[in-house]
């Protein structure tokens, strides 16, 4: 166990190593000057901003030196605010996202649960049927459309209250988390019910389900403590790339609800060109989902025993 | 005995021939495929969704990059009608003679008696005449399209109207066929409102002149045409996009980006994913290693964020879509998954009995892979493509909505989600079309690749 963990770490931090390189030269590749302004700047103002930024020396000076400011941590100044560390800005603005994503990921993992539970119990009977047409739906509808529809419900319910019950659009308070992370993870509930449903219809047929039914043990407790039990861990195990969907899904609903998290400055970020920010976060969100799948593995190894973490 | 008194009795070997040509394969799975109703509708929604987009602009003709300013953001059955009228002649307006003599403070004017309406009300002008107030020394006149009472909301200020003599306005500022509000509001002679405000409800009636129907292209000889006619605007069965551009064509223009990348893209991934997971897969032994952690490694890349940093590195010049960039761009990161699963395929294809015959009857590697292994891995392959589309699409449709894809003015579903966002709340038949067509594309690719999966592969069939 300690020696797959440990394994599996040193081949995070290779893949963390991995995407801070492909982006370090993607970025020097883009054409362009990332200092260009709309003015005219003198020869030696730019020689200086240049200094400033490090872009004098050579790329693969430049290299070393960017993987060992990683390394400490620190991922350079923004290039369009002024002063403003990369470091300060994912630490405020993750924070925000985090919390959007956690809460999604919840009501998505509970949701998926529960529907999926549902389906199976009400197999081709009316509950079933119309989970069934909601899951497809769910999963062919952009996540924008979902943004956008919850949007809209927002005013209308709003008006229909004739106070502001959801606040529209910002961040805060519980009433603004509430709708935003609902429409991040329908998506994500979508998919984890048909999944559910497919692992509780699996284990619905095994040889320990039939057990437990002759030896006399009532309905609910088999369902409860035999089929949900050991359908939910296919569920936990798509959990690690479900958090990866989430994030990035994360970058509309911050656009549409007026979010102030990480998705919505990377977006900005992109549409200025700044340069050091853009690969902070991308890296920074990169080791973040490596290490969150690692974890959900290693999480998946210890609530069952039966796989063997090699 | 010269002859047999016997007959020899013939045997007849009928059982023992097959009566039904034998199924192949792709035979079998077309049955199946068949059976299944609901991968059918997908099939024919994606046969009908392309016949749309490949030979649509050749039936419904319109520019999607033409605008209609006469019906900007219509929903789809709007009044079109427009009457007929004579050419727009000059209004001098009505004008009173003024006491001479000082204005009072704006909190002593009183509203205007009435406001009325000169002439019809027409979308090329409205000409409003009111009342003098005594001691004005100007007027302000503001419009609304909802009715101001009870709040007392007057809506926008359009005119100033800074001649105590003038006492009517007309407005000629893009009006549509609606209810306006005017409220006309006496000032002081520092500019300062008076409380008391006179508003009238005028409902503006569409017209055009028969000069503008010859330009529009909606009569061939404007002499035809007498004032008092009526005549239809141009029709868009869809309605019309904040800029006045038709959203059929938008859509059927818009389709043939999304489907090109949604097609296109997931083919060039598979197919490089063919080559690299079959090689790995042949070879086997430490170059299959290599390989293999390579893949792993592009995808562990956040492929979203990749996604737009490899749309920045290609750049989009002036005049391009950017539909190349971003093809380039998913196809280099998407192609591992097909690698590790045609990989894993010929792995276990190369174990089974009939590639060791082969083998020994000789067969090269060349002919091993192409003639059996990769034929082999169709099925599965087929499945894959079929799922990736959706994603592609969503991929597409996520980045124009960012705007970080398709540069306008080109279509693309995308975008006009994007575009149709803004004006959610007062049309939103903009958002509803292009994301009805993008979930409509993604459901029937979803339901197509469920059935081929079951069809193609009895061992991968769901439990549903």
């Amino acid at each position: 166990m300690v020696a797959y963990t440990v394994k599996r770490l040193l081949q995070g931090v290779i893949t963390v190593w991995f995407i801070a390189t492909a982006t370090f030269f993607g970025m020097h590749a883009v054409p362009g000057d990332p200092l260009a302004a709309d003015k005219e700047v003198p020869p030696e103002i730019w020689a200086n901003l240049q200094a400033r930024y490090g872009l004098d020396k050579p790329v693969p000076e430049q290299y070393v030196i960017y993987l060992s400011n990683m390394l400490k941590g620190d991922f350079g100044i923004s290039y369009t605010q002024q002063n403003r560390e990369v470091n300060d800005i994912i630490a405020e603005h993750f924070k925000v996202s985090a919390t959007l994503g956690i809460l999604a990921i919840v009501f998505a993992a509970f949701g998926g649960i529960l529907w999926g539970a549902l389906t199976a119990l009400y197999r081709n009977r009316a509950p079933d049927i119309v989970i069934v047409f909601l899951v497809i739906l769910g999963i062919s509808v952009p996540s924008f459309v979902f943004a956008a529809l919850g949007q809209l419900g927002v005013v209308n319910i709003n008006n229909a209250l004739g106070f502001t019950l959801f606040p529209v659009a910002g961040w805060g308070t519980v009433q603004h988390m509430i709708v935003p992370s609902m429409v991040l993870g329908l998506g994500t509930m979508a998919f984890l019910t048909r999944l559910m449903r497919s692992s509780m219809l699996e284990i619905a047929n095994s040889d320990f389900i039939r057990t437990a039914r002759s030896k006399g043990l009532p309905a609910t407790r088999v369902f409860r403590k035999h089929q949900l039990r050991n359908a939910i861990l296919p569920v936990v195990t798509v959990l690690g790339p479900s958090i990866a969907a989430i994030t990035t899904g994360g970058f509309v609903v911050e656009m549409v609800f007026a979010i102030p998290g990480l998705g919505r400055y990377f977006v900005q970020a992109v549409q200025q060109l700044d340069y050091t920010v853009i690969m902070g976060t991308t890296v920074f969100y990169g080791a973040f989902l490596v290490f969150m799948v690692i974890l959900v593995d290693l999480v998946y190894g210890l609530i069952d025993p039966r796989v063997r973490l090699e | 005995m010269a002859e047999l008194s016997f007959e020899p009795v013939r045997v007849e070997r009928e059982v023992e021939t097959i009566s039904r040509p034998s199924l192949s394969y792709w035979q079998d799975a077309w049955i199946r495929l068949k059976a299944n109703r609901r991968a059918l509708i997908s099939l024919y929604i994606v046969i009908g969704l392309l016949l749309f987009t490949v030979f649509g602009p050749f039936v419904w003709t319109v520019d999607p990059a033409a605008q209609d300013l006469d019906q900007i953001s219509a929903p789809p059955g709007a009044d079109r009608s427009a009457t007929v009228v004579d050419d727009y002649a000059v209004w001098r307006g009505v004008t009173v003679d003024v006491p001479a003599g000082g204005s009072p403070p704006a909190a002593e004017l009183l509203a205007p008696g009435a406001v009325s309406v000169h002439g019809p009300a027409e979308t090329r002008a409205v000409r409003l005449a009111w009342d003098p107030v005594s001691g004005a020394a100007a007027y302000r006149v503001y419009r609304n399209i909802l009715d101001p009472e009870p709040d007392g909301a007057l809506g926008l200020p359009i005119a100033d109207v800074l001649d105590p003599a003038q006492v009517s306005f007309e407005d000629r500022l893009d009006l549509k066929p609606l209810t306006y509000y005017y409220s006309v509001v006496a000032m002081d002679a520092l500019g300062n409102e008076s409380r008391a405000y006179r508003t009238v409800g005028v409902e503006v009636t569409r017209v055009i002149t028969a000069a503008e129907a010859v330009a529009k292209g909606l009569v061939e000889d404007g002499d035809t045409l007498q004032p008092g006619d009526t005549l239809n605007l141009a029709a868009h069965p869809l309605g019309t996009d904040y800029l006045g551009r038709d959203l059929l064509a938008r859509l059927m223009h818009g389709a043939r980006v999304s489907l090109f990348i949604g097609i296109v893209a997931p083919f060039a991934f598979v197919i490089l994913g063919i080559v690299y997971g079959s090689a790995a897969g042949f070879v086997g032994g430490r170059f299959d290693q290599l390989l293999m952690r390579f893949a792993d490694f592009v995808v562990a890349l956040p492929f979203l964020l990749f996604m737009i940093l490899l749309r920045i590195l290609f750049g989009v010049g002036a005049g391009e879509s950017g539909i190349y960039p971003m093809m380039v761009a998913m196809v280099l990161l998407s192609w591992p998954g097909a690698a590790r699963l045609v990989r894993g395929q010929i792995l276990q294809i190369r174990e089974e009995g009939y590639i060791g015959a082969s083998r020994l009857l000789g067969a090269k590697t060349n002919y091993l892979v192409l003639r059996h292994m990769i034929p082999n891995t169709m099925g599965v392959i087929l499945v894959t493509l079929t799922f990736a589309v959706p994603s592609a699409i969503f991929t597409e449709a996520f980045l124009s909505f960012i705007g970080m894809g398709v540069a306008p003015p080109t279509p693309s579903w995308g975008s006009m989600c994007n575009e149709g966002l803004k004006t959610m709340l007062t049309t939103p038949h903009e958002l509803i079309a292009p994301a009805a067509f993008i979930s409509i594309t993604v459901l029937a690719f979803n339901l197509l690749g469920d059935g081929l999966r079951d069809a193609l592969d009895a061992r991968m069939r769901s439990a549903e």
